[in-house]
């Protein structure tokens, strides 16, 4: 479909002047404290009819706040300049009234976050009738006949039904989609869509992306897909914009900028994402440094402090967007260097961690179980409100499951939001009580010990957590953070400080920055500093909660190194609780899947994504976008149906069925097997072990057979 | 202005000078603390107002000839003249020297009230919001029906029929047995919106105690509401230990303070109003210093805010 789509694409864009969005040198700044906060720096681009175009960037390069100025949306205190064109009609400056008639007609938005775009107190249908009926005399019948049939084309099951649904009644897949279907209530011209699959799981961002498709396909609207997410870009999209500090810094047809990217930023963008159909490389490529502050007055190229190209002109001169006439810009000085460079060659790579002494953890044989759990089950009561609280029922979370974290290796537990990942995480360090199973450390029982028996085993078993903004207490200077587990294991009197040094330049900080507060850091630095805290005791076994998930692409692969250079050094065990199947992929030896409280399948790395066995991890890895446009296109792709069910009364027998593609092409006799009876972790040989029935084993990072057919020679 | 106020999250530059010329000051947050503070200048202006106000109640009466009492040298009801700044009464007291002691007794009121009421309810507040479920609800409650005795009404009845109930420090007491409510309500706010935090879960899977977190963790983050909320009980406890005064349960004659002091001027204010005034502008500087002080307090100690009000 994509490539039909993308020869009329083509075609239409050879024919000429079809342009609908004509956006030309954009400025916004916001007037603070700290002086004009410069957030768009001159942003240029034409949309043609039709067409996809994908701004790629990281938080703060200014890519959401373009798209804002364009629909009018900015607060007062903003001040934009420059022009943008809807069909040759200028919308910037525009009063209230008249942008109003062409927001939501002939340029709509998708939001990132579905759960506060609606308005919990209309139905949905009556929220579509009202995006209708504000550009449209249509009557009230009619409109609720096309918002039912506008439910259908965004893939909402039983679309009559749900009309009169309140928003709360639905997930945030079908929100989202509710969403897209008020966007594309008036055929609007453009659709902007302000990273739109951010806040779901990987299955659910199929569906919403399959959704986008279908609306551009129904109202054949041009589309702005603003992301962070190279791989999101690589399958959906025509061109692509990447945006660096407020700046549209190279631009393209998406194979061309994935393929022979001209600016070292994209380089380093693409080296840094660990790929997931690609075996364990030695170290990714971290982009050094961190983007500029955009308060301050700006000379030359903004990417050049970190550039391993940058010469004296880049800081004297901007580069302006170059081409070589096949709509291949990018604003380097240098950009035919880059002719076939890859990331690593450019980026020259750098020990993560300091040279220190360390102390390894004490000597484990390699692969000998550290940490073992055994039918771990955590119910959690929900109680009604009011002054009985009365239960009222029970969050299953963790129901039976069985891990062993090994000396030296790295196990990744592996999930969507709400399958019990985190939950299992800290049973495992005792932070919460379990109501059943048990968990032993170096053969020791874990599980009802109390706190001051405890205590000692804490220091060997630590932990990482997920949000960097969150995890630091925000009145403690770095140093503190880092001493408290010192202090509170009665170490620090004994050459405290220097320990606290130590570990700063362990994880790559600056030990002069000790005295400084959590929130003057980034929130990669951040990162380290929790994970120098966590290394404070000497552990041996890291719990780490998604720790990566919260950080900027260029950011992500400098910690991912961190971690990876750590365990080589100090012979830690990781615990690696991940949904990013790609960064699973670059750090574990062995990979465990969640679903629904359960583990539905185990095995070593490179066996479960090259022959996943269980339905549902098949549709996660299959639900993956590859940074890889070619790729992307011919791959196989499971869309699962449906969302995760409550684990407040999850299903009966096999958790997984009501969503699985397998069950759904059974007879009914095998089908009354799921239904009755739970499957089992069934050992497939190898270590690897599924709990399906009715397990296969296939591999979906290459494409099927008939697609090798069509276009073998494409990929290495 | 050279400090800008930090986006969190902003980038930092790697290597910043001034970070290195403040030193390795792990030891210096005190420091710290108190340089930030003395950048606030209007809470630097009403510490040196309130302290020379402490000055002038605890020190005055030590120079000045006369004190709170009735003397018989005194002319009564005179206005104000070199002999007597602030004029006498129809009792015959000279009103400065009883400025000087009831500042002091109002002070020594307002102080204790407020230090025991804040420091009472921060911990009952802590313990309730961190430890939730019935804890939570038996503390809780018992916060609810002491905040619906109707204050004046308690604190008249025990301070009638407690023996002593007429000495600052029984005034104060009583006072801040009905008021540390408030503060328990704020901190147990801020604890339950934070006990949830990653950065608690790491104090905890450190190995820290309840103790430990609660006092590190929790508490400091409560800090600016609670001393909104202690500057705000120090005019309470004014204007309560005034209105008992007046009831006939707090300091009672012949020792005064400065709500007492309006409390028998109140007739005078537009015949005699030097009996009226100045305890009343006394009694305002005070709510006002302690008030921006507590401001200056507040920011000083939150890392995050860097700019300076001035």
């Amino acid at each position: 479909m994509t490539s039909t789509n993308h020869a009329e694409n083509t075609v239409s864009a050879a024919a000429g002047d079809g342009t609908v969005l004509d956006v030309a040198d954009l400025h916004v700044r916001f007037p603070t404290d700290g002086g004009h906060l410069h957030a768009v720096r001159g942003v240029s681009y034409r949309l043609r009819r039709g067409e996809a175009l994908g701004i790629v960037g990281e938080s703060g390069s200014g890519k959401s706040v373009a798209a804002l100025a364009v629909m009018g949306l900015l607060p007062r205190t903003a001040q934009v300049s420059g022009s943008a064109r809807l069909l040759g009609q200028e919308l910037l400056g525009l009063g209230d009234a008249a942008i109003s008639r062409v927001r939501g007609a002939r340029i709509a938005m998708v939001f990132q976050d579905p759960l506060t775009s609606l308005n919990p107190v209309h139905t949905v249908g009556r929220q579509i009738v009202e995006a209708i009926q504000a550009h449209r005399d249509l009557p009230r019948a009619a409109a609720r006949a096309r918002a039912v049939e506008l439910l259908r084309t965004v893939g909402i099951p039983q679309p009559e039904q749900r009309v009169d649904a309140y928003p709360h009644e639905l997930s945030g897949g079908m929100r989202q989609r509710v969403v897209i279907a008020i966007a594309m209530a008036n055929d609007p011209d453009v659709i902007i869509a302000d990273e739109p699959t951010t806040a779901l799981d990987v299955t659910v961002q199929a569906q919403v992306l399959e959704a986008l498709r279908a609306a551009r396909r129904a109202t054949g609207a041009a589309l702005v897909l603003i992301t962070h997410d190279l791989g999101v870009v690589a399958g959906h999209v025509d061109r692509v914009a990447v945006m660096y500090a407020g700046r549209i810094v190279e631009a393209g047809s998406v194979d061309e900028v994935f393929s022979a990217p001209r600016m070292p930023y994209t380089l380093g963008l693409l080296g840094s994402r660990p790929r997931m159909d690609a075996a364990r490389r030695s170290r990714l490529v971290p982009v050094p440094g961190a983007p500029p502050s955009l308060t301050q007055q700006m000379r030359g190229c903004a990417f050049a402090p970190r550039c391993p190209l940058a010469q004296p002109v880049c800081r004297d001169t901007d580069p302006p967007p170059t081409g070589q006439g096949d709509g291949h810009t990018a604003a380097c000085h240098f950009a035919d260097r880059l002719a076939g460079v890859r990331p690593e060659e450019l980026f020259p790579p750098a020990l993560a961690t300091a040279a220190v002494p360390l102390r390894a953890a004490p000597a484990a044989a390699d692969g000998a179980p550290l940490l073992v759990a055994e039918d771990l089950v955590k119910h959690f009561p929900v109680r009604s409100r009011g002054l009985l609280r009365r239960r009222s029922g029970e969050v299953h979370a963790v129901c039976g499951v069985s891990l062993e974290l090994r000396a030296r290796r790295t196990l990744a537990l592996v999930g969507e939001s709400g399958c019990g990942k985190s939950t299992t995480a800290r049973l495992l360090l005792n932070l919460i009580p379990a109501n059943r199973g048990s968990v032993r450390y170096r053969g020791q029982e874990l599980t009802g010990l109390s706190r001051a028996r405890m205590r000692p085993l804490r220091s060997r078993v630590q932990i990482v957590f997920q949000d960097p903004f969150a995890s630091l207490d925000p009145r403690m200077t770095v140093f503190e953070a880092v001493a408290e587990p010192l202090r509170i294991h009665g170490r620090f009197a004994d050459g405290g400080p220097r320990r606290v040094h130590e570990l700063l330049r362990l994880v790559g900080l600056d030990p002069e920055h000790a005295d400084r507060y959590p929130h003057e850091f980034s929130g990669g630095q951040r990162q380290r500093v929790g994970i120098a805290r966590a290394l404070a005791l000497e552990p041996e076994v890291l719990v780490l909660d998604e720790p990566v998930s919260a950080l900027d692409v260029s950011v992500q692969a400098g910690v991912v190194n961190l971690l990876e250079e750590l365990q080589e050094r100090l012979g830690l065990s990781y615990l690696f609780v991940s949904h990013d199947l790609a960064v699973v992929r670059h750090v574990a030896d062995r990979v465990a899947v969640m679903y629904l409280g359960r583990i539905v399948e185990t095995a070593p790395v490179e066996r479960l994504f090259t022959a996943a066995a269980h339905p549902y991890t098949q549709a996660l890895v299959s639900a993956v976008p590859l940074p890889d446009p070619r790729r992307e296109r011919w791959r196989e792709r499971i869309v699962l149906a449906g969302d995760v069910p409550s684990p407040l009364d999850p299903p009966s027998g096999c958790r997984f069925r009501t969503r699985c593609p397998t069950f759904a092409a059974l007879s009914g006799e095998q089908r009354s097997r799921c239904v009755r009876q739970a499957p089992p972790l069934v050992e497939q040989g190898e270590g690897h072990a599924a709990a399906c029935h009715y397990a296969r084993a296939r591999n979906l990072l290459r494409g099927t057979s008939t697609d090798l057919g069509q276009e073998p020679t494409q990929w290495r | 202005m050279s400090e800008l106020r930090t986006r969190p999250g902003a980038p930092t530059p790697p290597a910043d000078p001034p970070a290195a010329a403040r030193g390795t000051a792990h030891h210096g947050r005190l420091r710290l603390v108190l340089t930030r503070f003395a950048r606030h200048r209007m809470a630097m202006t009403s510490l040196a107002v309130f302290v020379l106000t402490v000055l002038f109640a605890f020190l005055g009466p030590l120079l000045w000839p006369w004190d709170h009492t009735v003397h018989r040298e005194i002319l009564p009801n005179q206005p104000p003249s070199w002999e007597h700044p602030f004029g006498t009464t129809n009792a015959g007291h000279d009103v400065l020297g009883q400025l000087m002691r009831g500042t002091q007794q109002t002070l020594r009121v307002a102080l204790t009230v407020s230090v025991l009421a804040t420091a009472f309810g921060a911990v009952w507040g802590a313990v309730a919001g961190y430890y939730q479920g019935w804890v939570d609800a038996v503390m809780m409650r018992a916060v609810d029906v002491l905040m619906v005795v109707p204050l004046l009404v308690a604190v008249a009845a025990i301070g009638g029929n407690v023996r002593g109930g007429t000495t600052w420090w029984a005034v104060a007491l009583i006072i801040a047995l009905f008021s540390w409510t408030t503060i328990a309500r704020v901190v147990r706010g801020v604890v339950l919106s934070l006990r949830e935090q990653e950065f608690v879960e790491a104090a905890r899977a450190a190995g820290a105690s309840d103790a430990r977190i609660i006092l590190r963790h929790l508490l400091p983050h409560a800090a600016g509401p609670v001393i909104v909320a202690a500057t705000l009980l120090v005019a309470l406890a004014i204007l309560l230990e005034a209105s008992m005064s007046f009831l006939g349960f707090g300091i009672q004659a012949p020792d005064i303070s400065l709500g007492l002091m309006i409390d028998n001027a109140r007739t005078a204010a537009f015949t005699r109003p030097w009996l009226f005034y100045p305890p009343g502008l006394f009694i305002v500087l005070i709510c006002l210093t302690i008030n921006f002080i507590g401001d200056g307090l507040r920011d000083a100690l939150d890392p995050r805010q860097t700019m300076v009000r001035r």
